[in-house]
Protein backbone atom coordinates (compact mmCIF):
# COMPACT_ATOMS: atom_id res chain seq x y z
CA UNK A 1 0.00 0.00 0.00
CA UNK A 2 1.54 3.02 -0.78
CA UNK A 3 1.56 6.02 2.13
CA UNK A 4 -1.44 7.75 -0.14
CA UNK A 5 -3.26 4.79 0.12
CA UNK A 6 -3.26 4.30 3.83
CA UNK A 7 -3.34 7.95 4.60
CA UNK A 8 -7.23 7.30 2.92
CA UNK A 9 -7.54 4.44 4.82
CA UNK A 10 -7.42 6.29 8.26
CA UNK A 11 -10.66 8.10 9.39
CA UNK A 12 -11.44 11.53 7.84
CA UNK A 13 -11.10 14.60 10.48
CA UNK A 14 -13.32 16.98 9.21
CA UNK A 15 -13.24 20.03 11.23
CA UNK A 16 -15.56 22.83 10.28
CA UNK A 17 -14.44 26.39 12.07
CA UNK A 18 -18.05 28.16 13.14
CA UNK A 19 -16.46 31.81 13.43
CA UNK A 20 -15.61 31.80 9.80
CA UNK A 21 -18.14 30.02 7.99
CA UNK A 22 -21.10 31.88 6.46
CA UNK A 23 -23.51 28.99 6.26
CA UNK A 24 -23.12 29.22 2.14
CA UNK A 25 -24.33 25.50 1.77
CA UNK A 26 -21.93 24.64 -0.68
CA UNK A 27 -19.75 21.64 1.12
CA UNK A 28 -22.57 20.21 2.09
CA UNK A 29 -24.88 20.41 -1.05
CA UNK A 30 -21.53 18.75 -3.23
CA UNK A 31 -20.04 16.31 -0.88
CA UNK A 32 -20.53 12.96 -2.79
CA UNK A 33 -21.17 10.54 0.12
CA UNK A 34 -23.65 12.85 2.21
CA UNK A 35 -21.06 13.49 5.46
CA UNK A 36 -22.23 16.78 6.05
CA UNK A 37 -25.49 18.88 6.86
CA UNK A 38 -26.64 22.26 7.27
CA UNK A 39 -27.54 23.29 11.32
CA UNK A 40 -28.13 26.50 12.41
CA UNK A 41 -26.84 27.95 9.44
CA UNK A 42 -23.70 26.34 9.85
CA UNK A 43 -22.18 23.09 8.39
CA UNK A 44 -22.24 20.14 10.35
CA UNK A 45 -20.38 17.05 10.22
CA UNK A 46 -22.53 14.32 10.91
CA UNK A 47 -21.39 11.19 8.98
CA UNK A 48 -17.21 11.19 9.19
CA UNK A 49 -17.32 7.98 8.77
CA UNK A 50 -18.63 7.95 5.09
CA UNK A 51 -16.00 10.54 3.84
CA UNK A 52 -13.63 9.53 1.02
CA UNK A 53 -11.52 12.50 1.57
CA UNK A 54 -12.18 13.97 -2.09
CA UNK A 55 -11.25 17.07 -0.82
CA UNK A 56 -13.89 19.10 -2.49
CA UNK A 57 -15.44 20.19 0.25
CA UNK A 58 -12.41 22.19 1.56
CA UNK A 59 -12.02 23.02 -2.25
CA UNK A 60 -14.77 24.72 -2.96
CA UNK A 61 -15.72 26.47 0.46
CA UNK A 62 -15.63 30.44 0.04
CA UNK A 63 -14.18 31.15 3.58
CA UNK A 64 -11.31 28.77 4.57
CA UNK A 65 -13.94 27.30 7.21
CA UNK A 66 -13.77 23.36 6.54
CA UNK A 67 -10.55 21.32 6.33
CA UNK A 68 -10.38 17.59 5.80
CA UNK A 69 -7.60 15.67 7.22
CA UNK B 1 -5.57 19.08 4.03
CA UNK B 2 -3.83 22.53 2.91
CA UNK B 3 -2.33 25.14 4.95
CA UNK B 4 -3.92 28.27 3.87
CA UNK B 5 -3.23 30.24 7.13
CA UNK B 6 0.61 30.61 6.09
CA UNK B 7 -0.25 32.78 3.18
CA UNK B 8 -3.11 35.38 4.35
CA UNK B 9 -3.43 38.16 6.11
CA UNK B 10 -5.44 36.28 8.88
CA UNK B 11 -6.64 39.55 11.07
CA UNK B 12 -8.89 40.33 7.50
CA UNK B 13 -10.62 37.04 8.41
CA UNK B 14 -13.47 36.00 8.15
CA UNK B 15 -13.36 37.56 5.00
CA UNK B 16 -16.19 40.80 4.00
CA UNK B 17 -17.37 38.38 0.77
CA UNK B 18 -21.27 37.14 0.98
CA UNK B 19 -22.23 33.86 1.79
CA UNK B 20 -21.08 31.67 -1.48
CA UNK B 21 -19.58 34.17 -3.15
CA UNK B 22 -17.40 32.96 -5.40
CA UNK B 23 -14.09 34.99 -4.80
CA UNK B 24 -12.75 32.97 -1.92
CA UNK B 25 -13.12 29.63 -4.18
CA UNK B 26 -10.48 31.40 -6.35
CA UNK B 27 -8.36 33.29 -3.81
CA UNK B 28 -7.74 29.29 -2.79
CA UNK B 29 -7.05 28.43 -5.54
CA UNK B 30 -4.44 30.80 -6.46
CA UNK B 31 -2.73 30.11 -3.05
CA UNK B 32 -2.93 26.53 -4.18
CA UNK B 33 -1.04 27.71 -7.18
CA UNK B 34 1.39 29.72 -5.88
CA UNK B 35 2.40 27.10 -3.09
CA UNK B 36 2.86 24.14 -5.78
CA UNK B 37 4.74 26.44 -8.30
CA UNK B 38 7.24 27.21 -4.94
CA UNK B 39 7.00 30.67 -6.14
CA UNK B 40 8.82 33.99 -3.90
CA UNK B 41 6.04 35.92 -2.39
CA UNK B 42 8.66 38.23 -2.21
CA UNK B 43 9.20 38.40 -5.86
CA UNK B 44 5.61 38.86 -6.67
CA UNK B 45 3.46 41.55 -6.45
CA UNK B 46 -0.63 41.35 -6.71
CA UNK B 47 -2.16 44.35 -7.80
CA UNK B 48 -6.19 44.89 -7.81
CA UNK B 49 -8.35 48.03 -9.34
CA UNK B 50 -11.85 48.59 -7.39
CA UNK B 51 -14.47 45.99 -6.66
CA UNK B 52 -15.27 43.34 -4.57
CA UNK B 53 -12.98 40.84 -6.69
CA UNK B 54 -10.41 43.92 -6.28
CA UNK B 55 -10.68 42.95 -2.44
CA UNK B 56 -8.63 39.59 -2.83
CA UNK B 57 -5.10 41.00 -2.69
CA UNK B 58 -5.65 42.78 1.19
CA UNK B 59 -6.30 38.90 2.65
CA UNK B 60 -3.46 37.54 0.91
CA UNK B 61 0.29 37.93 2.90
CA UNK B 62 1.96 39.05 -0.52
CA UNK B 63 2.88 42.62 -1.58
CA UNK B 64 0.24 43.73 -2.69
CA UNK B 65 -1.19 47.28 -4.18
CA UNK B 66 -5.30 48.20 -4.65
CA UNK B 67 -5.29 50.66 -7.40
CA UNK B 68 -8.26 52.78 -8.47
CA UNK B 69 -11.45 51.47 -10.10
CA UNK B 70 -10.19 50.44 -13.60
CA UNK B 71 -6.68 51.18 -13.39
CA UNK B 72 -5.16 47.92 -12.12
CA UNK B 73 -3.53 47.02 -15.86
CA UNK B 74 -1.74 50.67 -15.91
CA UNK B 75 -0.11 50.29 -12.00
CA UNK B 76 0.95 46.66 -12.81
CA UNK B 77 2.39 47.94 -16.25
CA UNK B 78 4.41 49.96 -14.22
CA UNK B 79 5.73 47.47 -11.48
CA UNK B 80 6.61 45.37 -14.39
CA UNK B 81 8.87 47.69 -16.47
CA UNK B 82 10.42 48.89 -13.20
CA UNK B 83 11.42 45.55 -12.17
CA UNK B 84 10.90 43.15 -15.04
CA UNK B 85 12.01 40.26 -12.66
CA UNK B 86 8.86 40.28 -10.49
CA UNK B 87 6.08 38.05 -10.71
CA UNK B 88 2.85 40.45 -11.10
CA UNK B 89 -0.59 39.27 -10.69
CA UNK B 90 -3.29 41.31 -11.52
CA UNK B 91 -7.04 40.53 -10.09
CA UNK B 92 -9.78 42.36 -11.79
CA UNK B 93 -13.79 42.10 -12.14
CA UNK B 94 -15.55 42.03 -15.53
CA UNK B 95 -16.94 45.69 -14.59
CA UNK B 96 -12.98 46.58 -13.74
CA UNK B 97 -11.68 45.29 -16.72
CA UNK B 98 -14.25 45.69 -19.41
CA UNK B 99 -16.19 48.88 -18.53
CA UNK B 100 -13.98 51.87 -16.85
CA UNK B 101 -10.88 49.61 -17.58
CA UNK B 102 -11.64 48.28 -21.00
CA UNK B 103 -9.11 50.44 -23.19
CA UNK B 104 -5.96 49.52 -20.44
CA UNK B 105 -7.20 45.37 -20.69
CA UNK B 106 -7.05 45.54 -24.98
CA UNK B 107 -3.54 48.08 -25.09
CA UNK B 108 -1.84 45.49 -22.02
CA UNK B 109 -3.05 42.26 -23.90
CA UNK B 110 -2.37 44.29 -27.46
CA UNK B 111 1.88 45.04 -25.75
CA UNK B 112 1.65 41.23 -24.90
CA UNK B 113 3.47 42.19 -21.20
CA UNK B 114 4.08 39.55 -19.07
CA UNK B 115 1.32 39.72 -16.32
CA UNK B 116 -0.61 37.41 -15.50
CA UNK B 117 -4.47 38.50 -15.38
CA UNK B 118 -7.74 37.17 -13.22
CA UNK B 119 -10.05 38.06 -14.71
CA UNK B 120 -13.53 37.25 -11.81
CA UNK B 121 -16.77 36.99 -14.30
CA UNK B 122 -19.26 37.44 -11.89
CA UNK B 123 -21.87 39.01 -14.83
CA UNK B 124 -22.28 42.24 -12.86
CA UNK B 125 -20.86 45.03 -10.67
CA UNK B 126 -21.05 43.36 -7.45
CA UNK B 127 -19.69 45.78 -5.31
CA UNK B 128 -21.72 48.96 -6.21
CA UNK B 129 -25.33 46.74 -5.74
CA UNK B 130 -26.14 45.03 -9.25
CA UNK B 131 -25.25 47.46 -12.27
CA UNK B 132 -24.73 46.08 -15.87
CA UNK B 133 -21.13 45.28 -16.68
CA UNK B 134 -20.53 44.96 -20.32
CA UNK B 135 -20.13 40.98 -19.61
CA UNK B 136 -23.49 40.73 -18.61
CA UNK B 137 -25.77 38.60 -20.54
CA UNK B 138 -28.51 39.22 -22.66
CA UNK B 139 -31.98 39.03 -20.76
CA UNK B 140 -30.49 38.86 -17.43
CA UNK B 141 -31.80 41.38 -14.82
CA UNK B 142 -29.83 43.81 -12.85
CA UNK B 143 -30.33 47.03 -10.95
CA UNK B 144 -29.79 49.08 -14.31
CA UNK B 145 -31.43 46.18 -16.54
CA UNK B 146 -35.25 45.90 -14.54
CA UNK B 147 -36.54 44.31 -17.34
CA UNK B 148 -33.99 42.44 -18.41
CA UNK B 149 -30.28 43.48 -20.15
CA UNK B 150 -30.53 44.49 -24.07
CA UNK B 151 -27.25 44.42 -24.81
CA UNK B 152 -24.80 41.93 -25.98
CA UNK B 153 -22.01 41.10 -23.73
CA UNK B 154 -18.23 40.91 -24.44
CA UNK B 155 -16.54 37.60 -25.19
CA UNK B 156 -13.65 38.85 -23.11
CA UNK B 157 -11.38 36.02 -23.71
CA UNK B 158 -12.03 36.23 -27.34
CA UNK B 159 -11.09 40.20 -27.07
CA UNK B 160 -7.81 39.63 -25.73
CA UNK B 161 -6.81 37.05 -28.30
CA UNK B 162 -8.04 39.40 -30.91
CA UNK B 163 -5.57 42.08 -29.23
CA UNK B 164 -2.45 40.21 -28.59
CA UNK B 165 -2.51 38.32 -25.67
CA UNK B 166 -0.16 34.86 -25.69
CA UNK B 167 -2.56 32.53 -23.19
CA UNK B 168 -5.67 32.73 -22.82
CA UNK B 169 -8.40 30.69 -20.54
CA UNK B 170 -11.82 30.45 -18.84
CA UNK B 171 -12.92 27.95 -16.27
CA UNK B 172 -15.38 28.11 -13.37
CA UNK B 173 -15.16 28.08 -9.48
CA UNK B 174 -17.20 24.66 -9.59
CA UNK B 175 -14.55 22.89 -11.50
CA UNK B 176 -12.19 23.97 -9.25
CA UNK B 177 -9.45 22.03 -9.61
CA UNK B 178 -9.33 22.87 -13.49
CA UNK B 179 -9.05 26.33 -11.88
CA UNK B 180 -6.36 26.06 -10.35
CA UNK B 181 -4.51 23.92 -13.22
CA UNK B 182 -5.20 26.95 -15.45
CA UNK B 183 -3.90 29.98 -13.12
CA UNK B 184 -0.90 27.62 -12.41
CA UNK B 185 -0.31 27.73 -16.20
CA UNK B 186 -1.25 31.63 -16.43
CA UNK B 187 1.67 32.15 -13.56
CA UNK B 188 4.01 29.95 -15.71
CA UNK B 189 3.29 31.60 -18.93
CA UNK B 190 6.04 35.00 -20.27
CA UNK B 191 3.51 36.95 -21.98
CA UNK B 192 -0.35 38.63 -21.37
CA UNK B 193 -1.91 35.51 -19.61
CA UNK B 194 -5.47 35.81 -18.87
CA UNK B 195 -7.29 33.49 -17.10
CA UNK B 196 -11.77 34.48 -16.97
CA UNK B 197 -13.08 32.56 -14.39
CA UNK B 198 -16.70 32.56 -14.06
CA UNK B 199 -17.95 33.00 -10.39
CA UNK B 200 -21.16 33.86 -8.51
CA UNK B 201 -22.06 36.50 -7.01
CA UNK B 202 -25.52 35.40 -5.07
CA UNK B 203 -26.03 38.52 -3.78
CA UNK B 204 -26.46 41.49 -6.85
CA UNK B 205 -26.54 39.10 -9.35
CA UNK B 206 -28.34 36.15 -7.92
CA UNK B 207 -30.99 37.12 -6.44
CA UNK B 208 -32.58 39.10 -9.78
CA UNK B 209 -31.97 36.20 -11.48
CA UNK B 210 -33.61 33.46 -9.70
CA UNK B 211 -30.40 32.04 -8.45
CA UNK B 212 -30.14 33.83 -4.59
CA UNK B 213 -28.91 30.58 -3.28
CA UNK B 214 -25.20 29.83 -3.47
CA UNK B 215 -25.38 26.42 -4.76
CA UNK B 216 -28.16 27.28 -6.90
CA UNK B 217 -25.08 29.15 -8.54
CA UNK B 218 -22.66 26.57 -8.51
CA UNK B 219 -24.78 24.13 -10.06
CA UNK B 220 -25.50 26.66 -12.70
CA UNK B 221 -21.77 26.15 -13.65
CA UNK B 222 -21.85 22.85 -13.05
CA UNK B 223 -24.54 22.49 -15.81
CA UNK B 224 -23.36 25.48 -18.49
CA UNK B 225 -19.78 25.47 -18.53
CA UNK B 226 -18.97 22.92 -21.87
CA UNK B 227 -15.48 22.05 -22.70
CA UNK B 228 -14.11 24.13 -25.82
CA UNK B 229 -13.57 20.74 -28.03
CA UNK B 230 -17.61 20.37 -27.31
CA UNK B 231 -18.33 23.46 -27.66
CA UNK B 232 -16.77 24.22 -30.80
CA UNK B 233 -18.81 21.19 -32.38
CA UNK B 234 -22.12 22.59 -30.67
CA UNK B 235 -24.98 24.51 -33.15
CA UNK B 236 -25.70 28.11 -32.01
CA UNK B 237 -28.91 26.64 -31.02
CA UNK B 238 -27.12 24.26 -28.64
CA UNK B 239 -25.38 27.25 -27.49
CA UNK B 240 -27.57 28.71 -26.18
CA UNK B 241 -26.96 29.96 -22.84
CA UNK B 242 -23.78 27.90 -22.58
CA UNK B 243 -19.89 29.15 -21.44
CA UNK B 244 -16.60 27.67 -23.27
CA UNK B 245 -14.46 26.47 -21.09
CA UNK B 246 -10.43 25.26 -21.82
CA UNK B 247 -7.63 26.57 -22.55
CA UNK B 248 -8.36 29.05 -25.98
CA UNK B 249 -5.28 30.76 -26.67
CA UNK B 250 -1.35 29.52 -25.70
CA UNK B 251 1.10 30.89 -27.71
CA UNK B 252 5.02 31.96 -27.94
CA UNK B 253 5.75 35.36 -29.04
CA UNK B 254 7.72 38.62 -28.36
CA UNK B 255 6.88 39.63 -24.88
CA UNK B 256 7.28 43.57 -24.21
CA UNK B 257 9.71 43.67 -21.42
CA UNK B 258 12.14 41.33 -22.66
CA UNK B 259 12.05 43.63 -25.80
CA UNK B 260 11.91 46.50 -23.86
CA UNK B 261 15.65 44.96 -22.10
CA UNK B 262 17.09 44.37 -25.99
CA UNK B 263 16.14 48.25 -27.05
CA UNK B 264 18.27 49.47 -23.86
CA UNK B 265 20.92 47.60 -24.55
CA UNK B 266 21.27 48.08 -27.90
CA UNK B 267 20.76 52.17 -27.26
CA UNK B 268 23.29 51.79 -24.92
CA UNK B 269 26.03 50.22 -27.30
CA UNK B 270 25.41 52.27 -30.24
C1 LIG C 1 -13.72 55.99 -10.96
C2 LIG C 1 -14.74 55.15 -10.27
N1 LIG C 1 -15.95 54.98 -10.85
C3 LIG C 1 -16.87 54.21 -10.25
C4 LIG C 1 -16.61 53.61 -9.06
C5 LIG C 1 -17.67 52.78 -8.38
N2 LIG C 1 -17.43 51.36 -8.49
C6 LIG C 1 -16.80 50.69 -7.51
S1 LIG C 1 -16.65 49.05 -7.83
C7 LIG C 1 -17.49 49.23 -9.30
C8 LIG C 1 -17.80 48.06 -10.18
C9 LIG C 1 -17.33 46.76 -9.68
O1 LIG C 1 -17.67 45.74 -10.56
P1 LIG C 1 -16.64 44.65 -10.98
O2 LIG C 1 -15.38 45.25 -11.44
O3 LIG C 1 -17.32 43.72 -11.92
O4 LIG C 1 -16.27 43.92 -9.61
P2 LIG C 1 -17.15 43.06 -8.59
O5 LIG C 1 -17.52 43.99 -7.48
O6 LIG C 1 -18.32 42.51 -9.30
O7 LIG C 1 -16.20 42.00 -8.16
C10 LIG C 1 -17.85 50.56 -9.51
C11 LIG C 1 -18.59 51.04 -10.68
C12 LIG C 1 -15.33 53.80 -8.48
N3 LIG C 1 -14.98 53.22 -7.34
N4 LIG C 1 -14.42 54.58 -9.11
S1 LIG D 1 -13.78 15.15 1.62
FE1 LIG D 1 -15.31 14.63 0.07
S2 LIG D 1 -16.44 12.94 0.98
FE2 LIG D 1 -15.33 13.89 2.65
S3 LIG D 1 -16.75 15.37 3.53
FE3 LIG D 1 -15.54 16.47 2.00
S4 LIG D 1 -16.73 16.37 0.11
FE4 LIG D 1 -17.54 14.81 1.51
S1 LIG E 1 -18.71 25.74 2.13
FE1 LIG E 1 -17.63 26.68 3.88
S2 LIG E 1 -18.77 28.53 4.37
FE2 LIG E 1 -20.09 27.26 3.06
S3 LIG E 1 -21.32 26.07 4.51
FE3 LIG E 1 -19.54 24.82 4.01
S4 LIG E 1 -18.01 25.30 5.59
FE4 LIG E 1 -19.58 26.90 5.68
S1 LIG F 1 -21.83 41.43 -3.71
FE1 LIG F 1 -21.48 39.67 -5.01
S2 LIG F 1 -19.32 39.82 -5.65
FE2 LIG F 1 -19.62 41.18 -3.88
S3 LIG F 1 -19.04 39.93 -2.10
FE3 LIG F 1 -21.26 39.75 -2.36
S4 LIG F 1 -21.53 37.92 -3.62
FE4 LIG F 1 -19.37 38.55 -3.83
Amino acid sequence: MTEEQSARKEPAVITVKPEWCKGCGICVAFCPKDVLEMEGGTAKVLRPDDCIKCMLCELRCPDFAITVE
Amino acid sequence: MFNYLEYIRESNFPHIWCAGCGDGIILKALIRAIDKLGMSRDESVMVSGIGCSSRTPGYMDINTLHTTHGRALPFATGVKLANPDLKVIVITGDGDATAIGGNHFIHAARRNIDLTVLLYNNYIYGMTGGQCSPMTPVGSKASTAQHGNLEPSFNTSGLAIAAGASFVARTDVYHVQQCEKFISKALQKKGFSLVEIMTPCPTAYGRRNKMANPVTMMEWLKDNMVPVAKYDKMTDQEREGKVSAGILCDIDKAEFTAEYDKLIKKVRTE
